[in-house]
């Protein structure tokens, strides 16, 4: 049961093979094995999953069930979700229960009637390439527990490897999807900027932040995000879009499709074997009848600098919220109101997210936001044009996901500056705006490869057929850790 | 470009995140390398390229003024520190 596919589960409800209230206990039941040694979950209820799992069996008994109704998810505990805890994985909302949902959660579970198994651990507001960052302690990666699983969806990425759930959600503001997921030998998807709401979703750099799904496939990525993508008139950037079908081309042959490989991606810098996976795909690629051409992103090398502005900027400014007066955690005792202020924030905050806060505030500080801010948005729109040069060329641009496969717990912990270039590849794709993903490729000494595919705006579609296709002739995506059956 | 162990002290300051003598020391390193990465943009040539803020060029929606949402002050409030009356309590700003 735990290995097949969102529609095969789709289809076993359907044919009341088993009910959803079975399907939630059998991975409330690993979970409850598991998750002690492994951290993906920070928050687990079963009464409510439970709950909502016998609401989703009335719903296909009635006959009105949506193509994931009953299906378990884990939720990123990034998203607001009325009556959970929803902590972001900081000491500053470790008692947060939210009063309201999220539009994702809002769509997923009242909407299309998937049963949340709780919430996952994440870096602390979602700064970190690790998971190290949480308050609620690191996660280990399924395939080597001694290793990272990536981040910041560091918990989903684990849950769904280790089988604990079919299938969760995730965000990404620098690579925060598509890196987990190559770390874990999972298929992840960063929609285009604007796709998926971004109400409620707790924010870390609004102007990169966007919500997509991971799952064990592309088809599985397809059919969660027909669930989460849409208009929404309460995020402002939210874009208004006619709805799709994300699975609609999933079986288009590749004949004629044109791959972009740009150089800087190929370039030094890479771990050799994770290379030799990618050009192995490449050339699986040619077999499906895909060609090849070489592109160029000339500004990509600043896309790390630029980024470190712009995130950092944004951050600085969202997370002023937390002062302790309306919700979150405030600081036992103080004196004044600035002296309550500064207490809470340097208790509730932890050391990545206050470094990011005062890069922040430098950069936007008087005198210094031409320099620093202003630059790093010229620098946006040139890293966003190399982009567009390069569709001229291609349809899709492939890469690495990541320079290298996942590290041991630890050891980039103390430099955060190693920690960020862990992210060269995927961070320009959130400058840019662009939709990526990120698809097993192979192993290099047993720990998971993955092959980043990025699209033009809006080409969601095109690139879970791509990647679905590679699926059909590979089994990478299929392998599974060991030592959690 | 570097950071005086004052500086840092401003900026936390201006954060409103109460920092030692001896985390103003280690932030001021960690910071220090990170702006050294983040120098590497200094040198471009950037004249006459616009800013970039969204990836398309949409400009911010606006809707008819008038309340959509209902009133939950005391579901939002149940998750404050401190409440009184419908107020958020905070140590007194006027004497």
């Amino acid at each position: 049961m735990i290995e097949k596919s969102l529609k095969e589960l789709s289809q076993a409800l359907a044919a009341k093979k088993i009910s959803s209230v079975e399907l939630t206990q059998l991975y409330l039941d690993r979970i409850t094995r598991f998750n002690p040694q492994l951290n993906a979950f920070v928050t687990v209820n079963a009464d409510k999953s439970l709950a909502a799992a016998r609401a989703a069996d009335q719903r296909i008994a009635q006959g009105n069930a949506g193509p994931l109704t009953g299906i378990p998810v884990a939720q990123k505990d990034i998203f607001c979700a009325e009556g959970w805890l929803t902590t972001c994985g900081s000491k500053m909302l470790s008692n947060f229960v939210s009063p309201y949902d999220a539009t994702v959660i809002e769509r997923m579970e009242r909407g299309a009637g998937l049963v949340s198994l709780g919430k996952t651990n994440m870096d602390e507001f979602a700064m970190g390439s690790s998971n190290e960052t949480s308050f609620f302690g690191p996660v280990k990666n399924p395939w080597d527990q001694e290793r990272v699983p990536g981040g910041s969806s560091g918990g989903s990425a684990a849950a769904v490897a280790a089988r604990l759930a079919p299938v969760a959600t995730g965000t990404d503001t620098g690579g925060s999807i598509r890196q987990p997921a190559a770390l874990c030998n999972l298929t992840g998807l960063k929609p285009t900027y604007g796709v998926v709401s971004r109400y409620g979703m707790i924010a870390f750099a609004s102007s990169l932040d966007q919500a997509g799904p991971m799952g064990r496939s592309a088809e599985d990525c397809a059919l969660l995000l027909n669930t989460m993508a849409g208009f929404d008139e309460r995020d402002s950037t939210s874009l208004e879009r006619p709805a799709e079908d994300y699975a609609r081309d999933l079986d288009k042959p590749l004949d004629g499709l044109k791959i972009g490989l740009p150089k800087e991606f190929f370039g030094d810098g890479c771990d050799p074997e994770v290379m030799a996976a990618v050009r192995a795909a490449i050339a699986e690629y040619e077999k499906l009848g895909a060609k090849v051409v070489e592109v160029s992103l000339p500004n990509s090398h600043l896309a790390v600098a630029a980024y470190y502005v712009i995130a950092p900027a944004e951050a600085s400014s969202n997370l002023s919220r937390f002062d302790g007066v309306r919700y979150g955690y405030r600081a036992p005792e103080y004196g004044d109101l600035n002296d309550m202020y500064c207490k809470t924030r340097a208790q509730g905050f932890g050391a990545e997210v206050k470094r990011r806060i005062l890069i922040g505030t430098y950069v936007l500080s008087h005198g210094y936001y031409d320099a620093y801010y202003l630059q790093a948005q010229r620098i946006r729109r040139l890293i966003a044009d190399d982009f567009a040069a390069a569709f001229k060329e291609c349809d899709v641009i492939l890469g690495p996901t990541s320079p290298g496969t996942a590290f041991k717990l630890g050891e980039k912990a103390s430099d955060p500056v190693q920690m960020y270039l862990s992210d060269i590849y995927t961070i320009a794709v959130n400058l840019a705006g662009l939709p990526g993903m990120s698809v097993p490729c192979g192993f290099a000494k047993g720990l998971p490869v993955g092959l980043q595919l990025i699209g033009s705006y809006f080409s969601e579609a095109r690139l879970l057929n791509v990647a679905h296709r590679y699926q059909q002739a590979t089994d990478w995506h299929r392998r599974a850790p060991a030592g959690l059956e | 470009m570097s950071l005086t162990l004052e500086q840092v002290q401003r900026i936390a300051h201006l954060a409103r995140i109460e920092v030692s003598e001896s985390e103003a020391r280690t932030t001021q390193g960690q910071l220090n390398n990170i702006f050294q990465l983040i120098e590497e943009m200094q040198a471009v040539d950037t004249k006459g390229v616009e800013p970039m803020a969204h990836a398309q060029d949409v400009s911010q929606r606006l809707r008819e003024d008038k309340a959509t949402e209902p009133n939950r002050r005391e579901a939002y409030q149940a998750v404050s520190p401190e409440v009184e009356a419908g107020l958020f309590l905070v140590p007194k700003v006027i004497e």
